[in-house]
């Protein structure tokens, strides 16, 4: 399987790549290539310029910044993955990068990379939605931030424009007594999420009340989503099984259910309640400690 | 003098695993000649459609194209031949390139041939093809449906054949007498092989002597030559060499003659260069020849006591838009006359209908045949088991063929060799502590839990196979193996063999055979395969067959040899022929051990024949055909343990547990992994995999999408065998390459149905038991 012929161009800098990337028609940004490299291999994407930002400096690292994790968009998978900062402040982004493809796709694949590509089915954007990711984009007109609930558009469509580069990720900490989990099933193929879920939750101590509370949904529709009937049913109660099976029965309303060989809509609707209220569990669970 | 040390029957180490391992075996792919063009084909993305016109004119100018043909280019090319003949077989043309229309999504019609690989394929995407789209039918059991579009001219409701074997009288009369007659409607999916490697082809015409030479990914490099030469292209056989390098993995699916092999081999002859193609993983799903793919009714009548009193099966066997190479006899012969199984059945009948559809054609894969009978028959049993609420291992007793040791002549034609199968059944349920599971899957039932046991236990006809018998059933050709050992001068030995290995380690266990029979160190056998210029006409590797037949063609000619050196020695010892043994690398007069000539004396002496017995032939080389007298029957029991999420569906192997009986083991670990990888594949047909069309089109074309079993889905198997040697062959040996494939997919959906009996499930029809599939069973289930 043979790409259909390209251009290729390595530019070092953001400065130099949005240059490029203004100038020449029909070009495709590169980082890393885990989904842009396999259609281009069956012709189903045939652009004539590829852009690779894996020369581009400062682009990679993941370092801790005022009450934020901020991450280079050119981090791999695996690195997010083994990140010792990421493990000790928002231990469930190391976690679902650990659970993206399998170890060739983690060595290559980018957090930014995948991001800006939305595949309806990644792992990160559940995790991007219930966190709160911030996403710096850099044009030619300068940088600009856009919130996660603005990032995903529709099918592999994002708030990235066509001459922007993503830069940066930054990922809000929570504060002490939250607790995480992401919990996918995964395609027997693929290992893309049929469905995947990502709750987070952060619980009053003294309450026991619920006082923050972010859940995303990735794989059962054409985009991830907010489960936000989830969340407004969590937030400032007590977290006990009843409220939280209860809240989890909201986990597909929102969600644009695609039926395909692995399910009806009926069952993926399905899927996305029973992993909403098991990564609920979990995180709670972890809240508590 | 050292006793040289037995390694036949031990586990020794694949001896060519270090240059895969490594990295430096030989694939076709790897072949470089100076001059090789490279081909791409342009392929139908229609499941059915006329063809109308093509156009390469763009094509032709795009840079570095050397020539481009389509089917009307091949005048003066056959069809692809069909091997197996059944009475009214309906056999329509397969042109190796499609002119009047396609009939599959990927039917060649047209040859792009580059300098390079790109080149090619860019050229490719610039030939137009006109096309008239006509209305496709993909499904089995819609093919013969009225209204469903014909597909061949010869064929005009879409039916190739149809054929029975066994007594429907005795069946009906069985039936009549019956306690209970169970029936059930049992699909057995489309499966698609993917081996390792994908398929691969270099042919190189030489124009000065006129000779061909082919390498492919060949599972039989004669029977492609033959095919090739004598039925397609017309080149004389002696003209054409086939090699099979190193193959990596077939599961059968490299066993036919391809369109691509047999176009590249044409081509190279237009444009006197060599020709080059080596497939992608896409155009392997669509091209490989896919397997399985049944829908059968089938009836089994118990009596009161859950004795089987008769069996009848409807099947309707999908051929795919072509008959491949051996593919209606996978449906018939290596079918219905398994359907005896390891049980007493009293009365057998069973009908086939084989039926042409807009799909991949469908041949033999791992099992062939065999696989689609045991998963039927273990269905069956069990569902008679809950029918009459019998315990599965229970009825399972009450109906094993009683133990023999030569000859069980079954109700479907096939004459068994040798067989206990109790035996191998009471070691699984001591494996398993079957009464001790059972409580506690009645202490998880309380809990809510689905907890479930399989069992599945089978027979399968290997040593493929007697040349009379498969004569007299269609088949074009003879089944036997040839084996030729050299003894060099110096007492190296290069044996070549017919056989050949794509991934069964022959290179070591016929070299353990080999060092045995000789008494010389492995490290002096060379074993040769995989080239028709070099090896005495062979029929190559499927069906478990290399052991048995081709293992016996080695040994045959060992024992010539043997025969031979004791003639020579007893001249130099002064002795008489037949007062010489051979015994640890010696020739050795009885009873005498110091007097004796060691094997390399005698076999330089064969070669510088000085001081010669009078009236031999110098030299020491001998060549044996081996046409088994019989199938062997291989023979086992295995046990899957599985619970089921509740929530999801989702099924996780807990256990998985074989008992298998191959006869004699030449190499342990060598058959411990031929049945792991088969339990592997026999799992991933019962819980993942799936060939899938939606109008024509394969929506599982990848490996995105098909999903093959991955090891985190299976547990550390526990294995074991009994040993029942078979008196078919002097080895003992029967076949061990297909017993995993065969027996875990019914133990697998045994275990998944035992899980749902407490909602009232007592037979799912259709695989994969994917989640959802297994959710949706569970959530219409009664209770």
């Amino acid at each position: 399987m043979y790409p259909a012929a390209f251009e290729y161009h390595a530019p070092t800098s953001v400065k130099d790549a949005l240059k490029l990337l203004g100038k020449l028609k029909d070009s495709k940004l590169l980082a890393g290539g885990h989904s842009l490299i396999p259609m281009m291999k069956l012709r189903l994407a045939q652009p004539k310029h590829i852009i690779d930002l894996g020369k581009v400096k400062g682009l990679t690292g993941i370092k801790e910044e005022k009450g934020a994790v901020v991450v280079g968009a050119m981090t791999t998978h695996w690195e997010v993955e083994s990140s010792k900062v990421l493990k000790a402040k928002i231990p469930v982004v190391a976690e679902t990068a650990s659970v993206i493809g399998d170890p060739a796709v983690r060595n290559k694949g980018t957090i930014g990379g995948s991001l800006a590509h939305a595949d309806p089915a990644a792992d990160m954007p559940a995790t991007a939605i219930a966190l709160g990711f911030e996403f710096v984009c850099e044009g030619a007109k300068g940088k600009r931030t856009v919130k996660v609930d603005d990032w995903f558009k529709g099918l592999m469509e994002t708030a990235l424009k066509d001459k922007e580069v993503l830069t940066t990720i930054r990922i809000p900490a929570w504060p002490a007594g939250s607790g995480a989990c992401y919990m996918k099933f995964p395609h027997p193929a693929s290992r893309f999420a049929i469905v995947g879920v990502c709750a987070a939750v952060t619980v009053d101590k003294k309450s026991g009340n619920c006082t923050k509370v972010g859940v995303g949904v990735t794989g059962a529709g054409t985009r991830a989503v907010r489960a936000k009937g989830v969340e407004a049913a969590l937030l400032g109660k007590k977290l006990d099984a009843a409220t939280i099976e209860a809240a989890a029965q909201k986990a597909a309303e929102g969600v644009d259910v695609q039926a395909d060989l692995q399910g009806s809509v009926e069952y993926k609707a399905h899927l996305c309640r029973v992993f909403a209220r098991r990564a609920l569990e979990a995180a709670l669970k972890r809240a508590q400690g | 003098m050292a006793t040289v040390e037995r390694v036949l029957g031990k586990s020794i180490k694949r001896r060519e695993d270090p240059r895969f391992i490594t990295g430096r075996g030989t694939y076709v792919d790897d072949v470089r000649l100076p001059g090789t063009t490279v081909a791409a084909f342009v392929r139908s993305p229609h499941a059915h459609a006329r063809i109308k016109k093509i156009d390469t004119a763009a094509a032709l100018k795009h840079p570095g194209v050397v020539a481009i043909f389509t089917g009307k280019d091949m005048a003066g090319v056959n069809s692809l031949p069909c091997g197996w003949l059944l009475p009214g077989l309906k056999v329509p043309p397969h042109m190796p390139l499609a002119a009047d229309a396609a009939r599959c999504v990927g039917d060649p019609v047209a040859i792009v041939i580059a300098e390079t690989q790109s080149a090619a394929q860019d050229a490719a995407d610039k030939v137009k093809v006109t096309w008239e789209v006509l209305r496709a039918v993909s499904a089995t059991d819609q093919a013969t449906a009225k209204g469903a579009p014909q597909i061949h001219e010869v064929a005009p409701s879409n039916e190739a054949f149809t054929w029975q074997i066994g007594d429907a009288a005795a069946v009906d009369a069985a039936f009549r007498g019956a306690a209970r007659v169970v029936k059930k409607k049992i699909v057995n999916q489309r499966l698609v092989a993917n081996p390792m490697e994908p398929r691969a082809c270099l042919a190189r015409y030489d124009q000065a002597t006129g000779d061909l030479t082919l390498w492919v990914t060949s599972q039989n490099p004669h029977v492609h030559r033959l095919l090739m030469a004598a039925f397609v292209l017309g080149i004389p056989e002696h003209k054409v060499r086939v090699i099979a390098p190193d193959v990596g993995g077939g599961f059968g699916s490299k066993i036919f003659l391809y369109n691509e092999e047999t176009i590249c081999s044409w081509a190279t002859k237009q444009i006197k260069r060599p020709v080059r193609w080596t497939s992608t993983r896409r155009e392997a799903f669509q091209t490989d020849a896919h397997g399985r793919d049944h829908v059968t009714e089938a009836e089994m009548g118990f009596d009161a006591h859950g004795k089987i009193v008769g069996l009848r099966v409807k099947t309707i066997a999908n051929m795919g838009a072509y008959l491949s190479t051996f593919a209606p006899a996978v449906p018939t012969y290596l079918y219905a006359t398994l359907l005896n199984g390891v049980y007493t059945i009293p009365a057998i009948h069973a009908h086939v209908t084989g039926v042409f559809t807009n799909t991949t054609p469908v041949d033999a894969y791992r099992g062939a045949g065999r696989p689609e009978a045991a998963y039927l028959l273990e269905r069956m049993v069990d569902a008679g088991a809950a029918a009459l609420k019998l315990d599965p291992a229970d009825i399972r007793k009450k109906n094993f063929i009683p133990k023999f040791d030569n000859g069980f002549q079954t109700q479907v034609a096939l004459n068994y060799d040798s067989g206990n199968y109790a035996a191998a059944f009471d070691k699984l349920l001591a494996m398993v502590d079957y009464r001790k599971f059972r409580h506690e899957q009645e202490a998880a039932r309380k809990q809510g839990r689905l907890l479930g046991i399989g069992f599945s236990t089978y027979i399968e006809a290997c040593s493929i196979a007697p040349s009379k018998v498969v004569g007299s059933l269609g088949a074009q050709a003879g089944l036997y193996e040839s084996g030729k050992v050299r003894v060099h001068p110096t007492g190296g030995v290069t044996v070549y063999t017919g056989s050949h290995s794509h991934g069964q380690g022959h290179e070591t266990t016929f070299s353990q055979l080999v060092a045995d029979e000789l008494g010389v160190p492995m490290e002096s056998v060379e074993i040769v395969h995989g080239d028709t210029g070099a090896i005495p006409f062979g029929m190559g590797t499927y069906g478990s067959r290399s052991g048995a037949v081709g293992g016996t063609a080695i040994l045959m000619s060992l024992q010539k040899i043997k025969e031979k050196g004791k003639k020579i020695a007893a001249h130099l010892l002064e002795a008489s022929p037949s007062d010489i043994e051979y015994t640890n690398g010696q020739f050795q007069v009885k009873g005498f051990p110091g007097k004796s000539v060691p094997f390399g004396q005698v076999a330089l002496t064969a070669y510088v024949p000085h001081n010669y017995p009078e009236g031999l032939e110098p030299g020491l080389e001998e060549t044996s055909f081996y046409d088994p007298s019989n199938f062997c029957f291989p023979f086992g029991a295995h046990a899957c343990v599985v619970e089921i999420d509740r929530d999801t569906g989702q099924v996780k192997v807990l256990r998985y547990l074989a008992v298998d009986d191959v006869g004699n083991v030449m190499n342990p670990m060598i058959v411990d992994g031929m049945v792991h990888g088969g339990i592997a594949q026999g799992v991933g047909q019962a819980l993942c995999e799936g060939a899938v069309y939606d109008d024509g089109q394969l929506v599982t074309g990848s490996m995105m999408d098909y999903a093959l079993p991955k090891a985190d889905m299976l547990p550390m198997y526990e294995t074991d065998r009994t040993v029942t040697p078979t008196p078919v062959n002097p080895l003992g040996v029967k076949g061990a390459g297909e017993t995993g494939t065969i027996a875990a997919t019914p133990a697998v959906m045994n275990a998944v149905v035992d899980a749902l009996a407490p909602l009232g499930v007592d037979h799912i029809e259709t695989m994969p038991l994917t989640a959802s599939r297994v959710w949706s069973v569970m959530k219409s289930a009664k209770r």
